[in-house]
């Protein structure tokens, strides 16, 4: 080999980390070029439709399948009796048509594969099932006596906590809340459906799939189908949005990898958003007491926050609702408390920011309860309860800037100029008020592996099994690899979404971009190093270095880590028809170091308008006859659009904090629907004085 | 199987179909156009929003049979011979979309909401009898029929706006 190009940093390159670099893969969306998981062209495809239990909890007795795999272009009928045995042992979601019991109403019993998606839908719907149907319980209530309490809550925090006499100091505070805040079952909704296409080639699978993580996924499909994980591939390229939904497999991609094996041929499914509604996760509903006690000069001496929800009969989800009051706010005296009953519902699962978006909105609207009851202002309140160490375990947060944000969204948003007193501001028939709440998330990280290479022509590529859900991690990387490597974004190729490269965390809990960056920073000086040891040159087939970062992350102390931020809203209502408007929507985050900051304010602005739509419009109306969720689709399930948010800004603090990662940044996927909801339930009280404490605040609870 | 012909970006297409083929599905299944998307199949969503014969519709909404003779632009086709339409220009530099899945309809939803608004149709928000004007809130007004759940709205509106302002 006697040719060799070089490589290597240029000198004076600017900083990528910082930059507003538009999205990479930015023109192939907006030009319809970026391929989703359904899109992907398979030659001698099938299509496969999943059928729904219409009993909430029972047994399938028997199918009309041997008629229906009569009809012109039907492959195959699949229910329990002919489905091949999956390599697991329990009756979790994913054991899909592995028993005759329905655990839940639409859980998937049967599924027809046919030559074309008009064909297999409408064999699906002449399909016959006769059930043995059982009595059922779907309906949260906080008096159930079969209510218990489970090992730990999502994904491994004790479920209670308990520090002082929180009873005393609660009745001998000068003042006192002691309310119950409840919020309804919410269901993610990516706009892109659970979709799969599903290749076999003998026993060598190939899936196109829709997630927030390929490599767990592939982990999962090696087990279920009993193939060694080497010989499953999954790409997931673009994914339309996940939001939870689709941070482990949900049931759509086993039964199309089962359909397929069973046909012998290519299968596509995506899930109806009907099916959105039933087997793909939601976020559990909640019942939350909340009791706050404050001393005469508004210190905080007793909390209590005692969380009931719910999981189902076949999988446990305890969403962690009550973790962030163990840290937001000083007090000697708190309890945290989680309950959990089995119903015969799906099971819940992870849904943007589990534990903080629900909790925090509890939290946060007592907080300002508490605010009124003592006189003081609500940033002053917050201020006064402002900890600089952990209130539980006395541990330094690795930086908290809390009231940096409460001070300066306080300037930006004019919050001086509100009337304390509830009713007061008025615009003609609109009454105006103002609300504010804090919002946090933790800033974690996992291992992940990233290969770094340097390419003959100059150029970079940096591969791992990354997932960009919508979050501009594409972006976001190529910028941190540019910075590691001292080149320009322009001669990296960031590639992510396929197994074929380094495994990689998911996407989710906001640490993509600790993660991932994490990973990538340290491939890209290792290969820094390796090009200068080498004097630039590279050989014919390139020059890689790749990295695991699960020792580094393992060996770093643990110090509570957590990003803030503080949202003030400013809604108008109708006082004769109850029509409420958020008119302004303003937070300030402490988020660490924000790498692309026009990828970051979307991310931000996404969360909060998606706090608007959960404050305002969503809710998942539960039928108590037949156990299901009533609207189950996108005309019914309201979420907030265009007209219902005229004015969102989110603004950051100058903030690295060099202990949660080496990039310094905290991540920004989760904390923008955090407090949301209680800064315009806050605001919505200062604007009529009515206090909704059970969301989402609509018209008929704010007249009459 | 029934024939159908329709002209689809500027291109004539005879095709024999499954008469409940919605336009929707010929396009991403049949003419491997996969740039419209389906979120709902049930014309609650608009990610499928497609231009037939200058108007915004729902092309998942609509069957082949009945789109027989139309024409319809899909957002593969709406930059035509430019290298992209100004509306795709103007969603890039306001990062007006983040997973990009509703985008296409958005697109298409964006281009005929600036025309009808050009024609002077009037919306919810215009004041009774009087020609509507561009202004930001007729833009959200006529922008609320395509969700987004990644809620890019705000770059959404300004990204539209920007591009009527200009025309």
């Amino acid at each position: 080999m006697t040719g060799t190009a070089r490589a290597g940093p240029t000198t004076g390159t600017p900083a990528a980390i910082g930059a507003r670099l538009v999205r990479i893969e930015g023109p192939d969306k907006v030009r319809g070029a970026a391929p989703y998981a359904y899109e992907y062209p398979v030659d001698g495809v099938t299509y496969c439709c999943a059928v729904g239990s219409t009993v909430t909890r029972g047994r399938v007795r028997s199918t009309s399948a041997d008629a229906i795999r009569q009809v012109p272009g039907v492959l195959e009928v699949l229910w329990h009796a002919n489905a091949p045995r999956l390599a697991t042992a329990d009756g979790s979601e994913l054991a899909v048509l592995q028993s005759d019991r329905v655990a839940y109403r639409r859980q998937i019993v049967a599924a027809v594969v046919a030559e074309s998606f008009e064909i297999a839908t409408e064999a699906a719907r002449m399909l016959e099932i006769e059930y043995d149907d059982e009595p059922f319980a779907v309906e949260l209530r906080a008096d159930d006596p079969d209510l218990y309490r489970p090992d730990k809550v999502n994904p491994n925090f004790a479920t209670d906590t308990e520090t002082g006499d929180v009873d005393g100091a609660l009745r001998s505070a000068t003042y006192g809340v002691d309310h119950t805040y409840r919020t309804p079952a919410y269901h993610n909704n990516p706009m892109e459906p659970h979709a799969s296409i599903a290749v076999w080639h003998g026993d060598e699978l190939t899936v196109f799939d829709s997630n927030q993580g390929a490599s767990p996924v592939r982990a999962r499909l090696a087990e279920l189908f009993g193939v060694p994980p080497g010989s499953v591939r999954v790409v997931a390229e673009h994914v339309g949005g996940g939001f939870g939904a689709k941070g482990t497999p949900r049931p759509v991609v086993v039964l199309t990898a089962m359909a397929a094996r069973v046909v012998g041929r290519p299968v596509k499914m995506a899930a109806t958003r009907e099916q959105m509604f039933a087997f793909v996760g939601y976020r559990t509903p909640t019942i939350q007491r909340v009791r706050l006690g404050a001393d005469a000069d508004g210190r905080i001496v007793g909390i209590s926050h005692e969380v009931v929800e719910q999981t189902s009969t076949i999988d446990e989800f305890a969403e962690q609702t009550a973790v962030a009051t163990r840290m937001m706010y000083a007090g000697a005296n708190r309890r945290t408390t989680h309950r959990l009953r089995r119903l015969d519902v799906p099971t819940p699962a992870w849904m943007r920011a589990p534990g903080e978006c629900p909790g925090m909105y509890a939290l946060e609207s007592a907080v300002d309860e508490l605010a009124i009851a003592s006189g003081l202002d609500p940033v002053e309140l917050r201020l006064r309860n402002d900890p600089q160490t952990d209130p539980e375990t006395g541990a330094p947060f690795t930086s908290r800037n809390l009231a940096a944000c409460l001070r300066d969204g306080s300037r930006l948003f004019g919050w001086t100029q509100r009337h304390a007193e509830p009713r007061v501001q008025r615009d003609g028939r609109w009454l105006v008020g103002t609300g504010l709440a804090a919002s946090t998330y933790p800033a974690r990280a996992r291992a992940s592996k990233a290969t770094a290479r340097a390419r003959r022509d100059g150029g970079f590529d940096v591969e791992l099994c990354a997932a960009d859900i919508g979050t501009g991690a594409r972006t976001a990387l190529t910028q941190i690899a540019a910075d590691a490597l001292g080149v320009a974004p322009a001669v990296v190729r960031l590639r992510l979404g396929d197994t074929n490269f380094s495994e990689a965390p998911l996407a989710g809990g906001s640490m993509g971009t600790s993660s991932w960056g994490w990973a990538v920073t340290r491939a890209c000086e290792g290969l820094r190093a390796r090009l200068a040891e080498a004097d630039g040159s590279v050989p014919v087939d390139g020059l890689a270095v790749e990295v695991d970062t699960k020792e580094e992350i393992e060996r770093r102390e643990q110090r509570p880590a957590h990003a803030f931020g503080a949202q003030f809203a400013e809604v108008r209502v109708d006082e004769g028809t109850g029509e409420i408007r958020v008119a302004r929507l303003l937070g300030v985050f402490a988020v660490g170091r924000i790498v692309n900051p026009m990828t970051a304010r979307s991310q931000l602005i996404g969360g909060m308008t998606m706090g608007v739509s959960m404050a305002l419009l969503e809710a998942s109306l539960l039928d108590r006859e037949y156990g299901d969720y009533l609207n189950h689709d996108l005309a019914q399930y309201e979420i907030a659009t265009c007209a219902d948010v005229p004015r969102v800004e989110a603004h950051w603090i100058d903030e690295r904090d060099d202990f949660v990662n080496p990039l310094g940044a905290k991540g920004v996927g989760e904390i923008g629907i955090v407090g949301t909801a209680a800064a315009i339930a806050n605001a919505t009280y200062n604007a009529t004085g009515v206090r909704v404490r059970d969301l989402p605040i609509r018209l008929e609870k704010l007249i009459g | 199987m029934t024939k159908v012909r329709l002209t689809v970006n500027g291109q004539p297409w005879t095709v024999d179909i499954d008469p409940r083929v919605t336009v929707l599905d010929l396009l991403r299944e049949h003419l491997g156009l996969t740039g419209a998307k389906k979120g709902c199949d049930r014309g609650q969503c608009g990610a499928c929003t497609v231009l037939r014969d200058g108007r915004r519709v729902n092309s998942c909404l609509v069957l082949a049979v009945s789109a027989d003779g139309s024409e319809i632009v899909s957002v593969e086709g709406l930059a035509g011979d430019s290298d992209l339409h100004p509306l795709q220009r103007s969603f890039l530099d306001h990062d007006a979309y983040q997973c990009g899945y509703c985008t296409p309809g958005q697109l298409c939803s964006a281009v005929g909401a600036l025309a009808e608004l050009e024609a002077g149709w009037p919306s919810a928000v215009t004041d009774k009898g009087s020609t509507p004007t561009l202004e930001p809130e007729e833009i959200r007004e006529r922008m609320s029929g395509n969700l987004c759940r990644c809620a890019a709205y705000v770059n959404i509106v300004a990204a539209v706006y920007e591009v009527g302002r200009s025309a």
